[in-house]
């Protein structure tokens, strides 16, 4: 294979790099000229302005960048396979490739502002480094891949939420999500090096069919085990799910949406290839007159945990940002339901759900951002009175709650519909409408938080003190992305075939 | 072009919510006049023999992969509780004419339960049922949080809560229809055998769901708590066509598609149903507050509509979804003397404060009205409250005639609590002199300002009279259209 035909394969992740490299060169250039003249305590007007023109500038290219990367997905080929697997491009890969992209498009939007933090063009190439993990992840089905995929997500991810220095909650996120991520990357690596010893193969079809010829023994279990823990950190499963809370609440709000919704996205499509197709002969089953050993039982207990905990510790938050990591380590067990059913339909049901879940949480993420930018937190009692002071943000919001409660005609709704139904299909006699049942019970919990955000939107009156800072004129670019993406979720809602059948259609 | 009612609905709510503050209001009347007249014009035009089957109007795939459709029909059930939303929906619309804070939400929320309810009573598809069922919980909550009086925000969660929890079983029992079946078409669903061991569980999953929004005892404590949280306007809504959501459903869905599994569990039902008629007949005879008389009153009837239902002979089924239409306007017209004419005017709904005010000379439009509303609700011939519950016994003696025997006496504690009501709020023997000025005087301090009743208020409350009156008459003028649309339903056979 030549260079030209490898460079042509992977162009979307190389424009995205350039693009991380270009930005980075003009935050720098920037930065330099800064500190030399900025010297004197007292810095002249002048330079603040050029200070957010070159803000601009690395949004804009950031954003332009991503743009390219997704009409050169648009062009790979449909199919094709380098290194054994190391690089795969399917249909479904590069849809969730665009998904990732449009994902981090929108962070780039929620982050660009007129009083931009001090290092953009850091924080931007940051952003688009951490793009091109997840689009290595998404990308690979070969476990060191994925797992360098992972690391390079991760890594950007740690600094992206300790990036405002200002704010020691978000050192402690970074350091906190550091500690866990590296954690479960010891764990994932030691799972996938017992995998290997085992398996001889790191590629997961190979894998796959070395499990079906041989009997599990204890040491594959264990490693088999262990990458699964890992990818629970990853995707905030209880137990597991420690981290979350403090990361999205510290971390700057446009990371934390990152965090929330790219990372977890491409966590849900690895995790899920690994299981569907690497450990596919050892599913096992979680139906609950027919337990029979496996991963899918052990992801049946993680999401029934997630499930309950995420939604029982979510009733007592009374920080939006708490409130929206704890509801999503219960949506991450709404997910793995689907996993836990497995097949073709199991895959795509996840994988939809985690899509809209994405869309929804960057949304939210959006409101609050905006809302702390306003009137300086996140707590309820900082949303109270916003339906009189913006009514589009407002409506936005509950947009964006009453999806994640699972209201029609909103996408969230379909998504649970299409899981749930999917559950009970796949398994035998019902046996899976324990989880079901459970998770129908969590989402009856947790309709009770969604609305108590609502109701500090809609029916508290806001103090008559409040300081009412510029929501009207500025932020235009804020408010049309959140805007944007509350129309997402009503159009997916009301129309969800546009996206269930494209992904039902390349799901293998 | 039926299906037009929510379309319009919709429309309307979101117009409502664009237009300026002082046309919203009109918006609103504009768009259930709209809806009303589409309904009426449908009933009388359409000849009575294709109400006997669920025809389809509209049918469009909308996931195919999954086999869900847009998928809407109409049969003389249906008509007949689209036509009651209608009636209901501009009676609303009328009593909700003063509200003076941020009107535009107020009646885009309004008109989103309405559209939500035409969407329930007229979907085939189970899936585009659920949406719209859904679709009306979270409505209710602003309607009522935001708008409602004592103790809203309470009532409001209380009662969303409890409809969200009837749901999660409707959504179980949706699903394993759905999975079981392959199907989510309701014509489909009602043809396919359900093995019975599933009936036997999936079933009463199903019908509890639903009655818990049809204010089944012991779920029933969310609506009179709920309807006295909410605004005039809500209760009507929720009393009026909200409850009926349950019952209809229950006869639409889990009957149909379950009727082993209903024949096995319905003299529970039967059991539950006479509890609650009684019991509820029973508290609101001891209530102080006006609205929580009619609270309770509203499960009393509701009960009926169950008791008919669970007897499961075509009389009794029909008698039951008459009364679906009966209460719904007898309701409404109840909660609109008490939570409009009477509270706004006097800010207090205490019946022993009523009591001192000699209210049917203030207000004698108001007192016709609650007299015609009470004689309705006792079941007084003449009225569409004695046609329904008259056709529900009769129609359930050949099943359960011990149920008759206590219901009949039950009748008695409607009939009491009724009075006792009536009497208090108008027509008090007080001694003279104590006026109603000295009564309320330091609650409210605009007494003067909204003396009489409004135009708007009349024009509403005349048309849910008329509605009542008119079946009452002539209750042929429904049942013509119900009997042969419930004679072909499946579980009678």
């Amino acid at each position: 294979m030549s260079y030209l035909e490898l460079l042509k394969l992977v162009s979307p992740e190389a424009m995205v790099v350039i693009t991380a490299l270009l930005v980075l060169a003009i935050g720098l250039t920037s930065r330099r000229a800064t500190a030399v003249t900025g010297v004197s305590s007292v810095r002249p007007p002048t330079r603040a302005a050029e200070n957010t023109a070159v803000a601009g500038l690395c949004s804009f290219m950031a954003a332009a960048g991503l743009v390219i990367a997704a009409i050169a997905v648009f062009m790979l080929p449909r199919n094709a396979t380098l290194f054994g697997g190391m690089l795969v491009i399917t249909p479904l890969n590069s849809l969730f490739k665009i998904i990732c992209i449009a994902l981090a498009f929108s962070t780039v939007l929620l982050a660009a502002s007129k009083n931009a933090p001090r290092h953009a063009g850091e924080y931007l190439a940051i952003v688009l480094l951490a793009t091109v993990g997840l689009m290595l992840l998404v990308g690979s089905e070969e476990l060191l891949m994925i797992f360098i995929g992972l690391e390079l997500l991760g890594l950007s991810l740690y600094v992206m939420a300790a990036f405002d220095k200002s704010d020691i909650r978000s050192a402690e996120a970074g350091l906190k999500y550091f500690l866990f991520g590296s954690t479960s990357s010891a764990f994932t690596l030691f799972g996938i090096s017992l995998i290997y010893g085992m398996s001889g193969t790191t590629g997961l079809v190979a894998i796959s069919q070395k499990l079906a010829t041989t009997s599990v023994q204890p040491l594959l279990a264990v490693g088999i085990v262990m990458t699964l823990v890992g990818f629970a950190f990853k995707i905030a499963a209880a137990p597991f799910h420690l981290w979350a809370p403090d990361a999205y609440q510290g971390a700057p709000v446009p990371s934390a949406a990152f965090i929330a919704s790219g990372s977890k996205v491409a966590s849900f499509v690895v995790l899920g290839k690994i299981v569907l197709i690497g450990f596919a002969p050892v599913q096992g089953s979680a139906n609950w007159h027919a337990l029979i050993a496996g991963w899918s039982p052990v992801l049946a207990a993680l999401a029934a945990l997630s499930i309950v905990v995420g939604n029982l510790v979510a009733l007592a938050q009374t920080n939006v940002r708490r409130l929206l990591a704890y509801s999503a380590v219960a949506h991450g067990g709404y997910t793995l339901i689907g996993l836990v059913a497995g097949g073709r339909d199991g895959f795509s049901a996840a994988l939809f759900y985690t899509t809209i879940y994405a869309i929804t949480l960057v949304g939210a993420f959006g409101v609050v951002g905006l809302v702390r930018r306003e009137t300086g937190g996140d707590d309820y009692s900082n949303f109270y009175g916003l339906a009189s002071r913006s009514p589009l943000l407002a409506g936005c919001m509950a947009i964006f709650m009453l999806s994640l409660a699972g209201i029609p005609p909103l996408a969230g709704f379909f998504g649970k519909f299409y899981l749930f139904s999917v559950a009970l299909h796949a398994s035998a006699n019902h046996g899976l409408l324990w989880l079901v049942g459970v998770a129908l019970l969590g989402s009856f919990i947790s309709l009770y938080y969604y609305l108590m955000v609502l109701r500090a939107i809609f029916v508290e009156k806001s103090a008559p003190e409040t300081d009412r800072r510029s929501l009207s004129t500025d932020r235009f670019l804020q408010k049309l992305t959140v805007s944007v993406l509350a129309a997402a979720v009503l159009i997916l809602g009301v129309m969800p075939d546009i996206l269930a059948a494209r992904i039902l259609a390349t799901v293998p | 072009m039926i299906a037009w009612t929510i379309y319009i609905t919709v429309a309307g709510a979101v117009l409502s919510l664009l237009v300026p503050r002082v046309v919203a209001r009109w918006m609103a009347l504009l768009t259930t006049i709209a809806g009303l007249a589409l309904t009426l014009v449908m009933f009388v035009r359409t000849p009575i023999e294709n109400l006997a089957h669920f025809t389809t109007i509209v049918r469009v795939p909308w996931v195919p992969a999954l086999g869900m459709n847009y998928h809407l029909a109409i049969d003389g059930v249906s008509l007949t509780m689209v036509l009651v939303t209608g009636i209901s929906a501009v009676s609303t619309v009328l009593f909700s004419w003063d509200v003076e804070d941020r009107q535009n939400e107020f009646f885009f929320w309004l008109l989103l339960v309405v559209g939500g309810c035409y969407g329930v009573f007229l979907s085939a598809d189970l899936f585009l049922f659920f949406v719209f069922y859904e679709l009306v919980i979270v409505p209710k909550y602003f309607l009522i949080a935001i708008f409602g009086s004592t103790n809203k925000e309470y009532g409001a969660m209380k009662l969303t809560l409890y409809s969200f929890f009837g749901g999660m079983f409707v959504f179980v029992g949706i699903l394993v229809a759905y999975v079981t079946a392959g199907s989510l078409d309701l014509g489909q669903l009602s043809e396919f055998q359900f093995p019975p061991h599933l009936q036997t569980w999936a079933f009463p999953v199903l019908f509890l769901g639903f009655a818990v929004l049809a204010g089944i005892w012991p779920l029933h404590t969310w609506a009179p708590t709920g309807h006295v949280a909410a605004p005039t306007a809500g209760s009507m809504l929720l009393a009026g066509i909200v409850m009926k959501l349950g019952s209809y459903a229950g006869l639409r869905v889990a009957m149909n598609l379950f009727p082993q599994g209903f024949q096995m569990w319905s003299k529970w039902i039967v059991v539950l149903a006479v509890i609650g008629i009684i019991y509820a007949a029973a508290v609101a005879l001891r209530q102080g507050d006006l609205k929580f008389v009619i609270g309770y009153s509203s499960v009393s009837h509701m009960g009926f509509v169950l008791l008919g239902l669970a007897a499961a002979t075509s009389l009794s089924v029909s008698g039951a979804v008459l009364q679906m239409f009966s209460h719904g306007v007898i309701a409404a017209l109840l909660f609109a003397v008490a939570g409009r004419m009477i509270y706004r005017r006097t800010h207090t709904r205490e019946l022993d404060a009523l009591a001192g005010m000699n209210l049917s000379r203030i207000l004698p439009f108001a007192a016709f009205a609650f007299v015609i509303a009470s004689a309705a609700s006792m079941g007084i011939p003449g009225f569409s409250g004695f046609a329904a519950e008259i056709t529900i016994l009769i129609g359930a003696w050949k099943t359960y005639p011990v149920a008759v025997w206590i219901t009949g006496a039950g009748m008695v504690l409607v009939a009491g609590f009724t009075l006792r009501a009536l009497k208090q709020s108008f027509f008090a023997d007080k001694p003279e002199g104590v006026r109603a000025q000295e009564g309320r005087v330091a609650l409210d301090p605009d007494w003067n300002e909204q003396d009489s009743i409004t135009v708007a208020e009349k024009c509403g409350a005349c048309l849910l009279m008329f509605a009542t009156l008119a079946v009452g008459i002539y209750p042929k003028l429904l049942l013509d259209r119900i009997m042969p649309a419930v004679e072909t339903m499946r579980f009678l056979k």
